[in-house]
């Protein structure tokens, strides 16, 4: 992992060279990762409440009831037995069925995931449209007032509760103004301007917290960017202050930028879990919470999953994106080594 | 660094002063709930239900006409006991397994711990937190315990890429050649060098744990009622927000102020202890 005895290449590497191998690598190591997750979520919903059956059917139900439920779904056999018919099940996209109504899991996950998927990219949009001048500003004006303003609001953003910002918008704009509606989601392929309207505070309140994070990562890797000689050979050669900034700082320091919008997911698709529940919009997160109220273990267990699964995936797809956009990376082995 | 002149230059790292100053107030409250709170936080009083703010009940009253100051107050108890045990765990469990980890290398760390810890950090945080209280059953303690175990990946890190960093060091060899044990190098040569990043971690950590408590308590997997916390205090505000808005802006504002300390001494601190940050 950490490159060890490899030497730099000679020559200047093109875009996309050496990727491949990079690639495979990338993509063997995140198996292990993924087994791993398997396994963890496995022992989290079986081995943890003690006896499943018991833990689904609540403490009131009879013990022969228990017993039956258990056998009916095999948890009965012992723990290796269990986990392997079902990393079976879940490899063949089998993630079972819902203990409320027989639904296929994956199918619960698919309707779920449009709304998610919408707030997710609403948000990032969001936070980039926030975070990356909001970033610029304070990294050009570094120990200026702008520059402390731009901290201390960041600070805040991310130490403000998500569910406490979404209440106080809720009462704002949809209680004092009646402007927006609290609830009451539609998907956006049948009403798109309702839908619009139902999820901006949604978005908003997820959006608000990732750029926190993504301005400060913006402003302190553009100061890097900003103290390399390259930019002094720009300054030196009479260009305009802005265009410095821009053409030679900016594009530079995106890409760590990039990177940590990425990485930043997992903490968004954790967020999505409060921000759902507020809204009372049917999204994934929700999908996790009613599972939880419903003690729908197999559900929940099928959510979780897909939730790791998909970090482990888009970690794949940041590390392979900012290999190809530096061609550094490649060498040294990966982004987070 | 004298210890002395490492106090000094934190207080003058203003905001981290200042939130230092709010974190000893927050502990000072939650120490001394008994005697600072008007009333207990559990008492009914069917009378005064929904009371707007006024001198007698300077925060208002809930809906079962508790005093919301009383239960703002105690609240500071759940929260700042949940981020100490939460993230005391973590650190148990996270520095000696990425310490040992570090120190050892080969197989076992690169192969084995350190994909376990890829695996762990692969849960949003939150969900694995949800995902533990939920096996476990709801309660205070469960919560506490599933906060912790989502603190330790973090940990695990951060501790084996320091190991990394100093086991090369000269001081480190210089024990190795005098003679040295295994345990005595980790314990006394590599460890206290690697406090400082460990220490701003534990700060940061504690801001997520305050939080992570506060959003297990709202979806009814934290504390359970009718224990004062903060999180499941708002989540009953929610449902009068057009009679009562003084029910959500209190305890909001508490997991606001607290995390916000934290944060801020966290930012301080690496400020301070990163000496290319200190210029």
């Amino acid at each position: 992992m950490e490159g060890k005895g490899r030497s730099l290449p000679l020559r200047p590497a093109k875009r996309g060279e050496g990727l491949l191998p990079y690639i495979a690598r990338r993509v063997l190591l995140s198996i292990p990762v993924l087994l791993i997750v398997t396994i963890f979520v496995f022992v989290i919903m079986r081995v943890l409440p003690g006896n499943p059956g018991r833990a689904i059917l609540g403490p009131e139900a009879d013990p022969a009831t228990v017993e039956a439920f258990n056998r009916a779904h095999g948890l009965d056999q012992p723990l290796p037995v269990q986990y392997i018919r079902w990393l079976g099940d879940v490899l063949r996209g089998d993630l079972g069925r819902s203990l409320i109504d027989g639904t296929p899991v994956s199918t619960l996950i698919a309707q779920r995931l449009p709304a998610t998927i919408e707030l997710t990219i609403g948000a990032m949009l969001v936070a980039a449209l926030i975070a990356i001048p909001a970033g610029i500003i304070a990294a050009t004006r570094r120990g200026q007032a702008v520059d402390h303003a731009g901290t201390i609001l960041a600070l805040a953003g991310l130490s403000i509760p998500q569910f406490w910002l979404a209440i106080l918008l809720i009462m704002y704009f949809s209680v004092r103004l009646g402007w927006l509606p609290a609830s009451g989601y539609v998907p956006i392929w049948q009403d798109p301007l309702f839908n619009l309207k139902v999820m901006i505070l949604p978005i908003v309140v997820t959006g608000l917290r990732e750029s926190a994070v993504l301005m400060r990562m913006t402003r302190s890797s553009l100061l890097e960017v900003l103290h390399q000689d390259y930019i002094r050979t720009a300054q030196a050669k009479g260009l305009p202050g802005w265009i410095v900034v821009v053409r030679h700082g900016v594009r530079n320091s995106l890409i760590p930028v990039l990177t940590v919008g990425g990485l930043q997911l997992a903490g968004l698709l954790g967020g999505l879990v409060i921000t759902e529940t507020i809204f009372v919009i049917p999204g994934f997160g929700r999908l996790i919470v009613d599972s939880i109220f419903n003690r729908d273990l197999i559900t929940l267990q099928g959510a979780v999953l897909v939730a790791a699964a998909m970090v482990v995936l888009v970690n794949l797809l940041v590390d392979i994106l900012y290999a190809w956009l530096d061609p550094r990376i490649k060498v040294s082995g990966g982004v987070r080594s | 660094m004298s210890v002395r002149k490492g106090i000094r230059r934190f207080l003058r790292h203003r905001l981290a002063a200042l939130g230092a100053l709010i974190i000893f107030f927050l502990i000072a409250t939650a120490l001394f709930a008994p005697y600072l709170a008007p009333e207990s936080p559990v008492r009914q009083d069917y009378n005064a239900i929904l009371q707007p703010p006024s001198a007698q009940h300077l925060f208002g009253t809930d809906f079962l006409g508790r005093d919301v100051l009383s239960r703002v107050i105690y609240g500071a108890r759940a929260s700042i006991e949940a981020g100490l045990i939460s993230v005391g765990l973590a650190m148990a469990i996270g520095i000696p397994v990425g310490l040992v980890s570090g120190y050892f290398g080969g197989f076992w760390d690169e192969a084995i711990i350190m994909r376990i810890t890829d695996a762990l950090m692969a849960f949003p945080s939150l969900i694995l937190a949800l995902a533990i209280a939920a096996a476990l059953g709801p309660s205070f303690t469960n919560a506490m315990i599933a906060i912790g175990i989502s603190l330790v990946p973090g940990f695990i890190r951060l501790a084996r890429g320091q190991v990394l960093a100093v086991r090369g060091m000269e001081y480190v060899q210089a024990g190795r050649a005098a003679g040295a044990g295994h345990v005595w190098q980790m314990g006394k040569h590599i460890l206290p060098n690697i406090l400082s990043p460990l220490l701003v971690q534990a700060t940061l950590a504690m801001a997520a744990a305050v939080i992570a408590e506060a959003s297990l308590s709202y979806l009814g997997l934290g504390t359970q009622p009718p224990n004062p916390s903060w999180g499941f205090d708002l989540r009953a505000a929610q449902g009068y927000l057009t009679v009562a808005p003084w029910l959500a802006y209190w305890p909001g504002a508490a997991i606001f102020v607290t995390v916000l300390s934290f944060n801020l001494v966290g930012d301080g601190l690496r400020d301070l202890l990163d000496p290319r940050l200190r210029q």
